[in-house]
């Protein structure tokens, strides 16, 4: 039967035309064709693993932004801390200082109130010295003649006297 | 759809039986469905546009017949159309022969290869032009034509060629795509009307089995012949059996190949031939009501036909290939269990294969 029998001359054009097709094919359609699907392709990947990496590379830089932060407010906290205690020390300094200016001014106060208060004392047993000197010499020149005019006396110079 | 049947049978019975009595008698034996069929089916050495009561409309091709000892000779086939004769030639249902029975080879443009030129011309320009699409918009989107192909391409590439060579594939893909596209578009314009059925030529289908045979047996490695001559996981004993039925299974994967895709093709072309006969054998336009929506339904059914052969023969080409750059590398992987696994299994999908055929 004709239909089940290769035909000589069909087969040679055929194997003629099929391989005249495959070269001209692979060298002007299949080569442009697959370079530029896998130059695509490739492209298409490439800029997918670039934006993978931008990703990346932006996550690491707002975890260094946040690490920056955090050490930032660390540094913040601890200098607010240290200023504090400085302070603190400070006005303990000065309180312990003050304290024993004060210490010190009572005491030279004290010490001032001291020697005035003997030197006054001293003045005091002066004068009364000098007074009882001068009332036994006012005595003694009125060659006490009268014992009771004596006794008025003393009293009259007694009163004169203003203890202070 | 079983009212429609009816409908359907009812439509086409009714003037079938008023007509029958009437034609039947004057010309019972003028039309052989078979020989019409078969005609259709077969190369030419005319392209028979079509007839009118008027005469054939036909454009006539030219004859290339080589004889030994007195050369080449070219004239037109219409001086052996019809039972001429020219030059101790003429044509035996379509077959050239010399009146004395001396041998001659006939290399005549015919239908066939006349339909080969024109569907090469058409796969070159279509090509090229996409290839073209591809250079002048570097980078870019695609666009008609490219972006209607490039699925294709891409698919021979990774579904077929990835999947079934494995990492050598670069190599065989002009040969794949060309081999799809070859046979897909073949076998569109042989759905034309008028056209002719090349794919369905077994000549055609050789030819590309061959090749396919020629590849898989150039690009072979020691692991595949080692697989023939000495399957792995086959006691030494089943040697005897195992070796001859790989050797056949050689020749036969190319030969299923040829036979499958011109069985599939021929036999669309005959059953929508067959349906649009009905029409001519009940001697009816009522019997259109049934033929043609059928061979409409052929039709269209042979449309994924066409993509669906182009893709097998290209698959199995594919995995034909792939069997043949396959490397040894389950032993190394994953033990010699796994070897003798992937053995067996690959021997039967050859067997399978060679009991399909």
């Amino acid at each position: 039967m004709s239909l089940i029998t290769p035909e000589f001359g069909l087969l040679f054009w055929q194997t003629l035309i099929f391989l005249i097709l495959f070269l001209l094919l692979a060298k002007f359609a299949w080569k442009p064709i697959l370079g530029s699907l896998k130059e695509r392709e490739d492209s298409i990947e490439s800029a997918l693993r670039m934006a993978d990496q931008a990703k990346l590379e932006m996550q690491q830089l707002r975890a260094g932004n946040e690490k920056l932060l955090a050490d930032a407010r660390l540094e913040r906290d601890r200098m607010m801390q240290e200023a504090t205690a400085m302070a603190n020390q400070h006005r303990e300094t000065e309180k312990a200082r003050a304290t024993s200016e004060a210490n010190h001014i009572v005491q030279q106060a004290r010490e001032a109130i001291q020697t005035e208060k003997n030197a006054a004392l001293a003045e005091v047993k002066n004068t009364a010295a000098q007074l009882s000197l001068d009332i036994a010499e006012r005595i003694l020149r009125r060659e006490l003649a009268d014992p009771a005019a004596q006794t008025q006396l003393v009293d009259s110079y007694l009163k004169e006297v203003k203890l202070n | 759809m079983k009212h429609l049947l009816s409908i359907l049978l009812f439509l086409l019975t009714l003037p079938v039986f008023a007509q029958e009595p009437a034609k039947g008698a004057e010309s019972a034996g003028s039309f052989n469905p078979g020989e019409v069929i078969l005609h259709h089916v077969a190369d030419s050495h005319e392209w028979h546009w079509f007839s009118t009561d008027n005469g054939n409309f036909v454009s006539y091709f030219p004859i290339i017949a080589y004889q030994p000892g007195k050369g080449m000779l070219v004239f037109s086939s219409e001086k052996i159309a019809e039972g001429k004769s020219y030059e101790n030639l003429k044509l035996e249902d379509e077959h050239l022969t010399t009146l004395d029975g001396s041998p001659v080879y006939d290399f005549s443009i015919t239908k066939n290869v006349a339909a080969l030129i024109i569907s090469s011309l058409v796969l070159v320009i279509v090509f090229t032009s996409v290839a073209r699409g591809y250079r002048r918009r570097v980078g870019k989107a695609p666009t008609g034509m490219q972006s209607f192909l490039e699925p294709f391409v891409i698919f021979i590439r990774d579904e077929v060629a990835k999947k079934s060579i494995g990492p050598k594939y670069e190599r065989y893909m002009p040969y794949l795509l060309t081999l799809f596209f070859f046979i897909w578009f073949n076998n569109l314009l042989g759905l034309t009307p008028g056209a002719a059925n090349l794919t369905g030529n077994v000549a055609v289908t050789a030819m590309l089995a061959i090749l396919t045979l020629i590849i898989t047996l150039f690009s072979s490695n020691k692991n595949y012949w080692g697989h023939i001559f000495a399957p792995p996981g086959v006691p030494w004993a089943l040697y005897i059996i195992m070796i001859p039925v790989e050797l056949v299974g050689i020749i036969v994967k190319p030969f299923s190949l040829a036979v499958r895709l011109f069985a599939n093709i021929t036999a669309g072309h005959i059953i929508i031939l067959s349906f649009i006969s009905l029409i001519f054998i009940f001697r009816s336009a009522g019997a259109g009501f049934l033929s043609v929506p059928f061979g409409l339904f052929i039709s269209l059914l042979e449309l994924l036909v066409s993509i669906l052969q182009a893709y097998i023969f290209t698959l199995l080409t594919a995995m034909y290939i792939g069997s043949a750059v396959e490397e040894h590398h389950h032993e190394d992987d994953f033990g010699t269990a796994e070897q003798s696994h992937g053995g067996s299994n690959l021997g039967n999908i050859t067997r399978s294969d060679v009991a399909a055929h």
